[in-house]
């Protein structure tokens, strides 16, 4: 594919591309979509441009997005270890969420590692005409008594919602029975908000209200951090750890890659909360500064740079040399191997360029490592992302609340009466703000995104396809359901939900395997062979011998 | 097989009439099923002398997949069928999609069988159609006649009204008609005229007008149908009626639900003359 670019023919404006994309579709639908299709200019003192997201996908669109319980169940609960996941519904729902996401788990010392297992409570057609609480507290019970877990986490599917059945009573019965073992439940019916978002926030209510804060043992170690948003995808979270480690900062939390049910109790102890995926932890974030006095900052540890910037990031706010400096001996030591690898591929990958529609935070995430590469990203978006993860945070005073965005609850947090302490005076924080670190801020996709490029909210397969025919990118990067589309038009193609079967591509070992990976996808040849033989060569011509 | 089902607001006699009715078609010699759509499980007591019927959603319940017809119908006075559907207790689950269960476990058993040699299958169904599961016997062809129990009280009638919305529906896509309302008198001003001058404006027949009569309340008490406990008195005389109206009526249609307006007004014009 190493020609495509040059065969561009014609040369599209992004007006022309966007006017393209909604040619097809009748003027109600392309009215919504023009909305949520954003040329991304700079906005020298003009109105900047607005991008329409978290908004309803219009019927018969064949969106990118998943359900709310998707959200909660497989992205942001399941990744924990040692909580056992116990889905309320029929099979299916347990079935296709189980191991589907290639969160990675390492059993600790205690062994405790529940996520090869899928527990689910199957209801049959009885369980939907007589209610399934009875099915769902025996449920509990047998999990108790065959695992004896720290704590159990209960999913709703749709039909428990549509008959009622009161998970959160029966969660409560069941925590205050058993003694020993924190049962919660998570309203999170997949026709709930207008994408998985809706179930990452519900995740993110229940987390804070029935665990955050229930372990006040002291966690040991010298510069304390959550790092919320990090879902240890192909292993991305242990390369994280392994770099932090080497710097002598303490995870108190990884919200949720790996995380054990003692870290989400003691995450209320650290001294500073790391925000990866700003789309799903955000609440969270904000709830631990507000009822635990913990700032957070935006992190991306995906790109050697990206990384090297978070840790100084950490570094510059402990104020303390020692870590300073270890930092930067870490990043000395870590870049070698990172440029050694660049060097390596940078004549194959330079110039190409690329398009990603991914997650709520991923797609920018990755622009970096993409740059590192020098490729260009021709567009991109997200699936679920909020206005405030492409324009950036400023515009949350602003954002439009729906009916949709209104059906999920949004919890108050007061600070908590004993253990609320600032971690920093509010001078120190001055300074600190002053010297250039931002707190509680996010600025969102566009600003990192080229002039003139096109940000698509919620694509759908026909307008991937479209992209793609029209601008002809090097590679594509999406998840599985746009996987084989974009393969068979001939274009390489990434999957950033899950790596495919690699990863890490997190840190700076994970940025050289990313490399790699990349490099390996665009000069490889065999999309020359996608075409049969006789596709390309005419059928084999004859006469009839009597003619 | 006529397939017929019983819809009316809650407590305007639903079960009552449907009873005392089969129990006329019954001394008209015809064979009857009789299947209870309520989660209380009380459509068939006057025609089994009490509530002995385990439901099918119990039997289900209990029995697995392995239930033989004979598991969940009994047999009632005069030779009827009795069926119960059954239900969650109030407050949990889903009654709708136990409705919807049962009526397919009878089907798949073959009660509707013509082996069976019914002439009649009555529906009677809780209340207003508050779900999917509630409209199951006038989907997919079920019912395919129904009766409307009403009164001249203002709730019964709007109750009616919503109702016939829910036929047209389903008319529209299916065999199902509307056979005409049957008025349980409760002693209001002008009730007849009124409730006739309804089904006329809803394009359809008062088919019966059944009297209020405290015979109906002494059988009750006594587990039976009027018939049952005493065919000598008046009120027998009126379900015989009834009974006779249904055998014979030939007047299908789909119905023209009224305007709220148009509803209200009628209560005015009929309740105002009593007043005037």
């Amino acid at each position: 594919m190493a020609t495509s670019t040059a065969s561009k023919k014609v040369q599209w404006t992004p007006t022309d591309v966007k006017a393209e994309l909604l040619k097809k579709y009748p003027p109600k639908v392309a009215r919504k979509r023009a909305k949520q299709i954003m040329i991304n200019e700079t906005s020298d003192g003009e109105i900047s441009p607005q991008i329409t997201a978290n908004v309803r996908t219009i019927p018969g669109i064949i969106t990118m997005r998943g359900c709310t319980y998707a959200g909660c169940k497989g992205v942001l609960m399941g990744p924990t270890r040692d909580i056992v996941n116990l889905v309320h519904g029929p099979i299916g729902c347990g079935f296709y969420a189980w191991l589907t996401r290639r969160n990675q788990t390492d059993a600790g010392a205690d062994g405790e590692n529940y996520i090869p297992y899928c527990v689910s409570t199957d209801m049959q057609e009885q369980d939907i005409i007589f209610g399934g609480e009875k099915k769902l507290a025996l449920a509990i019970q047998e999990i108790y008594d065959i695992m004896h877990p720290k704590a159990i986490a209960v999913f709703s599917t749709c039909p428990v919602g549509l008959i009622g059945d009161d998970v959160h009573a029966v969660a409560k019965s069941m925590t205050a029975k058993l003694g020993d073992c924190n049962v919660f439940a998570f309203s999170c019916e997949g026709y709930k908000g207008v994408s998985q978002s809706a179930g990452h926030h519900i995740a993110n209510n229940q987390v804070y209200r029935h665990v955050i804060g229930e372990n006040d043992e002291p966690v040991k170690g010298e510069y304390k951090v959550n790092l919320l948003g990090e879902y240890n995808i192909g292993g991305d979270a242990f390369e994280i750890d392994r770099i932090l480690e080497k710097c002598g900062i303490t995870l108190t939390l990884t919200f949720s890659g790996n995380a054990t049910y003692d870290q989400f109790a003691t995450a209320h102890q650290a001294d500073l909360s790391m925000v990866m995926c700003h789309r799903s932890v955000n609440y969270i974030a904000d709830m631990l500064e507000t009822s635990f006095g913990i700032p957070w900052i935006k992190v991306n540890f995906i790109g050697a740079n990206s990384t090297a910037k978070s840790l100084r990031k950490i570094a510059a706010y402990f104020e303390d040399q020692k870590l300073i400096d270890r930092v930067e001996e870490v990043i000395r030591e870590e870049m070698l191997d990172v440029e050694v690898a660049a060097r390596e591929v940078r004549s194959r990958t330079e110039g190409k360029t690329a398009m990603l529609f991914v997650g709520g935070s991923r797609a920018h995430h990755y622009i970096e490592l993409f740059n590192e590469l020098g490729m260009k990203i021709l567009s991109s978006g997200y699936e679920f992302g909020h206005r405030d993860d492409y324009e950036g945070r400023q515009v949350l005073p602003n954002l439009k609340v729906d009916a949709d965005s209104r059906n999920i609850e949004e919890i108050e947090v007061q600070p908590d009466e004993k253990r609320y302490k600032p971690r920093k005076s509010e001078e120190q924080m001055a300074a600190l703000e002053k010297s250039g670190m931002k707190f509680k801020e996010y600025e969102g996709l566009a600003p990192d995104m080229d002039e003139n490029t096109l940000i698509i909210d919620d694509l759908n397969q026909y307008e991937a396809e479209k992209l793609v025919e029209l601008l002809k990118p090097d590679l594509f990067c999406a998840g599985i359901k746009e996987k084989f589309s974009i393969m068979k038009m001939g274009v390489p193609m990434k999957m950033l939900h899950n790596y495919d079967s690699g990863g890490p591509y997190a840190g700076f070992k994970g940025a050289a395997n990313f490399y790699y990976e990349i490099d390996r996808l665009l000069s490889s040849n065999v999309r020359e062979f996608l075409k049969a033989p006789w596709q390309e060569n005419p059928e084999l011509t004859g006469a009839y011998v009597w003619e | 097989m006529r397939k017929v089902a019983i819809y009316g607001k809650g407590g305007i006699g639903k079960s009552t009439t449907t009873q005392n009715t089969v129990a006329g078609l019954v001394e008209l010699g015809r064979k009857v099923m009789v299947v209870g759509c309520d989660p209380k499980a009380d459509s068939t007591r006057l025609l089994l002398g009490g509530m002995a019927q385990k439901s099918v959603l119990d039997t289900l319940r209990e029995e697995g997949e392995d239930v033989e017809l004979e598991d969940i119908r009994k047999e009632g006075y005069g030779g009827t069928w009795c069926v119960e559907s059954g239900g969650p207790e109030p407050g949990v689950g889903c009654a709708g999609r136990g409705i919807i269960t049962s009526i397919n476990m009878l089907e798949s058993l073959g009660a509707y069988e013509e082996s069976e040699g019914l002439d009649y299958a009555f529906y009677d169904v809780l209340g207003d159609v508050v779900c999917g599961g509630f409209a199951m016997p006038i989907r997919d062809g079920k019912a395919e006649e129904i009766y409307i129990v009403v009164s001249g009280e203002m709730m019964a009638m709007y109750a009616a009204n919503n109702i016939c919305k829910g036929i047209v529906k389903f008319a529209q896509s299916g065999s199902v008609r509307l056979g005409g309302l049957i008025c349980n008198s409760r002693a209001v001003d002008n009730e007849a005229e009124m409730i006739e001058k309804l089904a006329e404006m809803i394009g359809t027949q008062m088919i019966y007008f059944v009297p209020r009569d405290n015979d109906v309340q002494r059988a009750e008490i006594n587990r039976k149908t009027v018939l049952e406990w005493n065919p000598e008195v008046p009120q027998a005389d009126a379900y015989r009626g009834l009974a006779k109206a249904i055998d014979e009526n030939e007047t299908f249609v789909i119905p023209k639900p009224l305007e709220i307006e148009d509803l209200e007004k009628l209560l005015m014009d009929y309740g105002l003359m009593e007043a005037a």
